[in-house]
């Protein structure tokens, strides 16, 4: 039997609202990180040694704090940073 | 041998001197070897992202298997910030435990805020550093300061970078009198004379910066400033004649005068 134009939309809308839900993966996961007062936005996963890698400190002597504490350089491979992550990056300089 | 011992380690020189306020690094470097200096302070700051990849860094130019560093906290006006400089910088210098303690009060002066100083050296003699502090010539916080386990107490001769020079004696002399720790006079000095004076006093050693990098030619003043403190250590030692307001006691025997062609009867009467 021919279905009313109606019936036929309700059908195709009952289908729709049936299917299992798609997700669609997320295009990038960027993190955004605050390094000595500037934020910077990061593909995550990023651990401490790539973060190091993208500012060039490679062979120089430097501390990192992340949120108020000290990363110890055993940890840099291991520490992965989270959006939000506030981290002060210092060297030596001349002072009195 | 006459060294300077802190926190159990000996050094030959009894000049301390920071690093700030150079032309450049040349300049600074030759300084700091010209005084003869084997402890040098070092501040802790951000680096410029991106924007030293191939620049030098201090510590290139001034590398720590050479000198004693001596990270400060120039610039901390709280506990927690003195407090995390110096983590920053144990762990920067791979676990170094000596440090420079100084918690500012007032930026235009620069005065230590004591009470922020005895908790912050509280917290970080806890930690297990080994803390010189700066200090205001107060004789009862500095010997406090030495109590808590300071290593060293710094007593300020006048206000940073001022060139001062020492303002109190009479309060330093106390604090060197009571001080069982090296009491290093730091912050001041202006030249060669005041850090002399130091010396004299009985100071252990002198901690300056801008007294060698605002001079005219910052390399003659750091030899200056060498020898100053040096013979300044050596007229301590050596144990100063007594000041009298008079004495009559000329350098040159009173007898055996050619006959004089005076009739003054005080200058012919012969002495007792």
């Amino acid at each position: 039997m021919a279905q009313s134009l109606h019936d036929k939309i309700h059908l195709i809308f009952d289908c729709l609202s049936n299917q299992p839900k798609i997700s669609i993966p997320a295009l990038s996961s960027m993190i955004q990180l605050t390094i000595n007062g500037q934020s910077q936005q990061f593909e995550a996963p990023i651990n401490v040694t790539q973060l190091i890698d993208h500012l060039a400190l490679h062979g120089k002597r430097f501390a990192i704090e992340r949120n108020g504490e000290i990363v110890p350089r055993s940890q840099f491979s291991e520490q992965l940073l989270a959006h939000g992550d506030q981290l002060e990056v210092v060297v030596a300089v001349g002072g009195g | 041998m006459d060294n300077l011992v802190i926190a159990g380690k000996s050094y030959t020189s009894r000049l301390l001197v920071g690093t700030g306020k150079y032309k450049d690094f040349n300049e600074t470097r030759t300084a700091v070897e010209t005084s003869g200096a084997e402890i040098i302070t070092v501040a802790i700051r951000r680096t410029n992202i991106g924007q030293t990849a191939g620049q030098p860094n201090l510590l290139d130019v001034l590398p720590p298997s050479q000198y004693t560093l001596l990270p400060n906290t120039a610039g901390c006006y709280t506990v927690d910030d003195a407090v995390r400089t110096l983590r920053l910088a144990r762990e920067l210098l791979d676990g170094h435990s000596l440090v420079k303690l100084e918690v500012l009060g007032d930026p235009k002066t620069l005065f230590p805020n004591m009470v922020e100083t005895l908790k912050a050296a509280e917290i970080l003699i806890k930690e297990g550093f080994e803390v010189m502090v700066y200090t205001s010539d107060d004789p009862i916080l500095a010997k406090q300061l030495e109590e808590i386990g300071c290593v060293a107490i710094m007593p300020l001769a006048s206000l940073i970078g001022s060139g001062m020079g020492i303002l109190n004696p009479w309060n330093l002399q106390i604090i060197i009198d009571n001080a069982k720790v090296p009491v290093i006079v730091d912050a001041g000095v202006g030249t060669a004379s005041d850090a002399t004076i130091a010396m004299e006093l009985g100071c252990d050693g002198v901690l300056m910066n801008t007294a060698i990098a605002a001079a005219k030619n910052p390399v003659l003043m750091a030899s200056a400033m060498r020898k100053a403190v040096e013979s300044g250590r050596e007229a301590f030692l050596a144990g100063r004649m007594a000041k009298k307001l008079y004495s009559a006691s000329p350098s040159s025997p009173v007898d055996g005068v050619i006959a004089r062609t005076s009739d003054d009867k005080k200058i012919n009467q012969k002495s007792a």
